[in-house]
């Protein structure tokens, strides 16, 4: 009896101290160091301080990034649900095999590298790539679109479709077509049996793709990265910039967890709603 | 079976297009016989290919993150399947605290990650150490494999199990003989995941490769910052290559919707 209940903990407890070590951890050390002092002569010194947090809610430079991370990835999630809602729609009244091979195109980049198709954008876009050059040869003006927010919202929501796509796809899959037809014949209009029938049904899988979108983006390293510039800086920009050419790792370290709060509001949050919504439907 | 109409097929024509823009410019240039980034017209090279291949950097970074991510996928393996088998198959207090934590590093975003690795590493001098590199993608890799060989645990079917345990087999032979098996396309399938995403990682890792562990998608990001030849085009090209080789087999095997969008 005594080594059967022995049994999960040994099972569980390699992982669980790689988990410890390397999750639980470091982010504590990261949270006490976002609270050290930081002099930029000698360099990370032991102290309380708030004055790094203070700094980076206040100052107008750091505010003016933030903002614009949170408004270009909510500008990425809006983009994301009026693309990705309807196409995972039009893919799932595909027949197969278009179906499967266009939901494996939808979805396949997923597993390429962010860098690879950060900088096909970034050919896509530049001064002399190819959208310019067809503008060109169509006698128009060339526009700068590369190091501007537009190529970064273009990139993000090229790399955060899928994110979309998935979760709605799924929903959709668990919806019986003969609803929609029931609507259908008994007089609703198509428009009337897309949004009384099928939206409501695909509107979780809407929220949680867009949630994930918007975490995902607003975090997002290489797109803003390569497409950005060093002027367009966003938040994991940002930090990756204190840490590395300003070596301010205090104040990048607080930068970085207030990321990771944010991003723990809305998931929380996320989980409640779903919570809530469960609740309701079950009565 | 409904018809899309065709509004529905030209919107989907260009969200394909749009899907499949940058990667098909990217095989294009890499074959430009130019110096510049331009799509090939009237001639096809291979030059930029072969700048690879003499390139000091691009191919140890390459070998590097291959070793990376086999490592990480294996070790991840080893770790989450003894850990999902308890899991799914015990209860003990703190048992949903601890597949909490397994999954944590979903909703942790990966720069947070690197940031916090590379503050541990400072601390215990471990910066520039390839052993600790390959384990902060365990970290990485775990939650994706703990997924897919969940769901193999809870979707097999226990009798089989039952049946050798009363006909006396024990239970390490159970697990070898039955459930090993039967969880055998879920431990594929999260291993392959797994490579993938290691192989892939960027912002993680730029906190905490060194100069001797730069790992590929890090040596290209560093590059494009820096310097635009169509060589970055071309290791994309092979990049894409490998990615929709590696996508075929997994396709073939398991179904790549199965393993990117779940179990249903």
């Amino acid at each position: 009896m005594k080594s059967r209940a022995l049994t999960p903990w040994l099972l569980v407890s390699p992982a669980t101290l790689l988990f410890l070590g390397l999750v639980v951890l470091p982010l504590i050390l990261t949270v006490i160091l976002s609270f050290h002092v930081y002099d930029h002569s000698t360099g990370i010194k032991d102290g309380f301080t708030v004055a790094h947090y203070v700094r980076v809610l206040t100052d107008d430079y750091y505010l003016t990034i933030f903002w614009r991370t949170l408004r270009l990835a909510a500008l990425t999630t809006l983009i994301c649900v009026l693309i990705g809602a309807p196409e995972a729609y039009v893919l799932s009244r595909m027949g197969d095999p278009w179906r499967s091979i266009f939901l494996l195109v939808i979805i396949g980049p997923l597993l390429v590298s962010v860098v690879v198709r950060a900088f096909g954008w970034s050919m896509l876009l530049g001064s002399t790539g190819l959208l310019n050059q067809t503008l060109r040869a169509l006698g128009l003006d060339p526009v700068r679109l590369l190091y501007t927010e537009t190529a970064i919202v273009i990139a993000l929501v090229h790399v955060m479709l899928p994110f979309m796509v998935i979760p709605v796809w799924t929903a959709l899959q668990k919806l019986d077509p003969a609803v929609e037809a029931a609507a259908w014949s008994l007089g609703a209009s198509r428009f009337t049996a897309l949004r009384r029938v099928v939206l409501p049904q695909v509107s979780l899988g809407m929220l949680s793709g867009s949630l994930i979108v918007f975490g995902l983006s607003a975090s997002a390293f290489a797109i803003p990265g390569l497409l950005g510039g060093r002027r367009l800086k966003m938040a994991a920009t940002l930090v990756y910039d204190e840490y590395m050419s300003e070596l301010n790792w205090p104040l990048g370290a607080a930068i970085a967890i207030i990321v990771l709060a944010a991003n723990l509001v809305i998931m929380l949050g996320y989980n409640r709603l779903v919570e809530t919504r469960a609740r309701r439907a079950l009565g | 079976m409904h018809k899309n109409g065709p509004v529905a097929l030209i919107f989907h024509s260009l969200v394909v297009a749009f899907v499949l823009a940058p990667l098909v410019v990217v095989c294009l240039v890499a074959f430009t016989p130019e110096n510049t980034l331009s799509i090939p017209t009237t001639s096809f090279s291979l030059r930029w290919f072969e700048a690879i291949f003499r390139h000091p950097d691009f191919v140890p970074s390459f070998y590097n993150s291959l070793w990376l991510a086999t490592l990480a996928a294996t070790i991840s393996i080893l770790l989450a399947v003894p850990a999902a088998l308890a899991i799914d198959r015990y209860q003990f207090p703190g048992r949903d605290a601890l597949n909490g934590l397994f999954l944590s590093p979903l909703i942790i975003p990966h720069l947070v990650l690197g940031v916090a690795f590379l503050r541990l590493f400072a601390l215990i001098g471990a910066t520039g150490s390839f052993t600790w590199l390959v384990l902060t993608h365990v970290i990485i890799v775990t939650p994706y494999v703990m997924r897919l060989v969940m769901a193999s645990f809870t979707g097999m079917d226990r009798s089989a199990e039952q049946a050798a345990m009363t006909l006396g087999a024990s239970h390490m032979t159970v697990f070898r003989r039955i459930t090993a098996p039967m969880i055998l396309p879920g431990i594929t399938g999260g291993w392959l995941l797994a490579f993938i995403n290691s192989f892939d990682e960027l912002t993680m890792s730029i906190f905490v490769t060194s100069p001797q562990t730069v790992t590929l998608p890090v040596r290209m990001y560093m590059y494009a910052t820096e310097s635009i030849d169509p060589m970055m085009a071309a290791v994309s090209a092979l990049m894409i290559a490998l990615t929709a080789g590696a996508m075929l087999v997994i396709d073939r095997a398991f179904g790549l919707d199965k393993i990117l969008v779940g179990e249903k």
